[in-house]
């Protein structure tokens, strides 16, 4: 057993800081203090400076353009990107596209859409969920008819991050109304800018504008853009779910809020400050401390399995309930010892870490939500890690 | 990175866990609550010809040169079968102090004893306030020509009822920290050991010590500069406490699981439903912070680390989670938790006792304020 890092991979942890600290914004500005539109630009230049470095897909296999970094290592750089609220990933086409077109892709596919992701020049979004297709997803209903040479999309999506900045969208869609639900799904390549596809923005909680609702009218992808086989669409789409999964984002968002939220506890005791001083404040930060180092724990496990080609079933789901869920505990809990400052936003001239804390908190109930709920997980682990039967 | 244990270390988990399913049991552990015993001999001798007790010392002193790792893992599995006697208090808490701290005489004269499981041994720090902190120390020595005298009652010390030896902290200064170690074999005239009477049948006891004399060559480690070798000796047994609660915490997850597969109402197993599948995701949840909290703290001792915030870390997470996954236990168990006749009792109330000692949940979650930046002592 060890718990540290071996010094290669901390040699790269110390490189990748030191990029950081030179190629962008320091400190990074909270994503309250910029608009949407600077944060895509931010976005856009941030993610060429990942390309060049050959990071975006680090973990991809060398001959698609990857460094075939160890899980290990891609933990390190998601932990410090995710940390230092560096913008720029793609986890829609690094993360999920990019390997998902590697096992089921054809040559052709794989030469059009590999390159692009790993030189970030594109954006990918990810046509899933519809408005009667939650948690229960496979019982969507976009349909995809089958023309002859080519398919017709009609439908609509929701929930879609990033739409209206994406290139392209891998798209469930129903070929076969009459077959059981999980096997009349196929997996599609789509082009944003084909005839036929509305979006409508979807202003969060945190007012930002990330989701979106998507129409498909009479909408035609060309017959090579069908990932695997028709029907197959379902396999294709959680083939890679277990994968890439260690949730250490959840945990190093958690961690670097509850390290600002005592930065500003302990600068506020030094001054002086005697609420800040109560000790069910300390008490409250130190029992959060815990619950981040188990949220990391759990990541770092789920990781280092990856990193030893064991699929980690129980595990990713493990890690992404408890971090979420830890990353909520303590944005909430930010409110409670900001108290009366807790509200105030970063425009206001009293504001607390610019407005951090609430913004955080506004988005915390994202987390639990997305990428498969806090209760979905809980089946996950309860039926395919524990073995409990299913109903 | 590793998060694993080695092929060793498995092997000696695989081994430790055939042998305690095929001699230990939990009907034994019943028996000897009957008996109002606490500590089978049999059992002891059994494990000692295993070579579990030398398996941390060095070969020159008849073990086996393992690490704290392969103690850990191994006291899990004795937690997971509920195996009594003074195992941790007689290697972790003494014999580990013992190597590091006494004399090459003590040393040699000790420790083959306490690796071969000839003797056993244990440590006594806390007092009337039951609290951990060299404060909390009033017994107290005082030295007589060629010998120490010491008066005082030391409280809820380890299997005292059942060892040979006993570690004494003692107080010799004014200071708070002005503390001194005596080991004492327990046939000493003027030691006095009564056991307490608890709800889970642990041991642990009462020592009373009028006059009692103790030649010189009692002393372990400096005069008057005991604290830091008694601070040490608490953080191997906080974390070996973790490694036993963890090994509780995994079979009461694995009971709990059979009984949802094979207990059948409304016409299905009741493990098809959601309430009782989602208490069971948060009991391994929990279990899983257990484990790697406690490997963390056995791994960073045995590194020779500062380890003092994981060490509580583990310890304050493993009381709560522990005692969380027993109570979701009962309620995933029904009424047939609650019996006597039933084993899971037998974890619960002992989780109770474990989250007491080697410090509560507020106890260690207060070392932490002191140890993330630097937070100020919090005012009420």
């Amino acid at each position: 057993m060890d718990f540290r890092f071996s010094l290669e991979d901390e040699r790269f942890r110390t490189e990748l800081l030191l990029f950081l600290k030179s190629d962008t914004p320091q400190p990074m500005p909270f994503p309250g203090n910029m608009t949407d539109e600077q944060e895509w630009k931010l976005t856009t230049v941030i993610r060429r400076k990942l390309a060049e470095k050959g990071w975006l897909t680090m973990n991809w296999p060398k001959s698609y353009g990857g460094q075939d970094a160890s899980s290990i290592r891609s933990l390190i750089f998601n932990e410090e990107m995710s940390y230092h609220l560096i913008p720029g990933r793609d986890v829609f086409g690094s993360r999920m596209l990019g390997p998902t077109l590697m096992i089921y892709g054809s040559e052709e596919q794989k030469e059009e859409f590999l390159p692009p992701i790993s030189e970030g020049r594109v954006q990918w979004c990810q046509g899933y969920s519809e408005p009667e297709s939650g948690s229960d997803l496979a019982s969507l209903r976009t349909q995809a008819e089958d023309m002859g040479d080519h398919y017709l999309v009609n439908g609509g999506k929701v929930w879609t991050s990033m739409a209206h900045k994406a290139d392209w969208m891998m798209l469930l869609a129903r070929t076969n109304p009459t077959a059981p639900k999980h096997r009349g799904i196929s997996f599609f390549l789509l082009d944003m800018r084909t005839h036929g596809i509305e979006i409508k923005p979807i202003i969060n909680m945190a007012g930002r504008h990330e989701f979106n609702q998507i129409f498909f009218d009479n909408v035609r992808i060309p017959k090579d853009k069908l990932v695997g086989e028709e029907g197959q669409g379902w396999y294709v789409a959680v083939t890679l779910l277990d994968f890439e999964r260690s949730g250490i984002d959840y945990a190093a968002q958690a961690k670097r809020l509850l390290d600002d939220l005592t930065g500003y506890v302990i600068k506020a005791q030094e001054a002086g400050n005697h609420r800040l001083s109560k000790w069910w404040i300390n008490d409250l930060l130190a029992k959060l401390y815990i619950d981040t180092e188990v949220a990391k724990l759990i990541s770092y496990r789920t990781a280092w399995l990856q990193s030893q080609h064991i699929v980690p079933t129980k595990e990713a789901s493990m890690s992404k309930v408890f971090g979420s869920e830890t990353f909520q505990k303590v944005a909430a809990a930010g409110l409670k010892i900001l108290g009366l400052y807790a509200p105030l936003t970063s425009d206001d001239d009293h504001s607390a870490l610019s407005g951090y804390v609430q913004e955080c908190w506004r988005y915390s109930f994202m987390n639990t939500i997305a990428a498969g709920t806090s209760e979905i997980q809980r089946n996950i682990i309860a039926n395919r890690g524990l073995k409990l039967p299913r109903n | 990175m590793d998060l694993s244990f080695t092929d060793t270390q498995k092997m000696l988990v695989t081994e430790a866990r055939q042998f305690l399913k095929s001699t230990w049991g939990t009907s034994m552990v019943r028996k000897l609550a009957e008996d109002t015993k606490d500590y089978s001999n049999d059992l002891w001798i059994a494990m000692a010809e295993l070579g579990w007790m030398g398996i941390v010392f060095p070969q020159e002193y008849g073990g086996t040169g393992g690490n704290l790792i392969d103690l850990c893992a191994l006291v899990e599995e004795m937690g997971r079968h509920l195996v009594p006697g003074p195992f941790c208090s007689s290697i972790g808490l003494v014999g580990l102090t013992l190597l590091k701290e006494a004399d090459n005489e003590t040393r040699s004269l000790m420790i083959p004893k306490l690796a071969s499981g000839q003797i056993t041994a244990t440590l006594a720090v806390t007092e009337e306030t039951g609290g951990l902190a060299p404060e909390d120390i009033e017994t107290i020595c005082v030295r007589k020509n060629d010998h120490y005298i010491l008066n005082g009652i030391k409280l809820f010390v380890p299997d005292a009822q059942n060892v040979d030896y006993i570690l004494i902290a003692a107080r010799t200064g004014s200071k708070p920290t002005n503390i001194s170690l005596f080991l004492a074999p327990t046939g000493s005239d003027g030691i006095d050991i009564r056991a307490h009477k608890t709800m889970s049948f642990d041991a642990q006891g009462e020592l009373r010590l009028v006059n009692t004399q103790l030649p010189l060559s009692s002393l372990i480690g400096e005069f008057n500069n005991g604290w830091p070798l008694v601070d040490r000796a608490l953080q191997l047994g906080t974390m070996l406490k973790c490694a036993e609660m963890l090994g509780g915490a995994e079979i009461i997850l694995d009971k709990t699981i059979e009984h949802l597969q094979e207990r059948v109402q409304f016409g299905r197993p009741i493990g098809t439903f959601q309430a009782l599948q989602h208490h069971c995701a948060n009991m391994a949840i929990d279990v899983e912070g257990c484990r790697y909290l406690t490997y963390q703290a056995a791994w960073s001792l045995s590194q020779g680390f500062n380890s003092r915030k994981e060490v509580s870390m583990a310890k304050a997470w493993v009381n709560e989670a522990y005692n969380r996954i027993c109570t979701l236990s009962h309620q995933c168990h029904g009424a047939i938790g609650f019996t006597m006749e039933h084993d899971l009792q037998l974890y619960t109330r002992r989780a109770r006792v474990q989250e007491q000692s080697f410090g509560e949940t507020q106890f260690h979650v207060e070392i932490l304020t002191k140890n993330i930046g630097s937070l100020r002592r919090g005012s009420l």
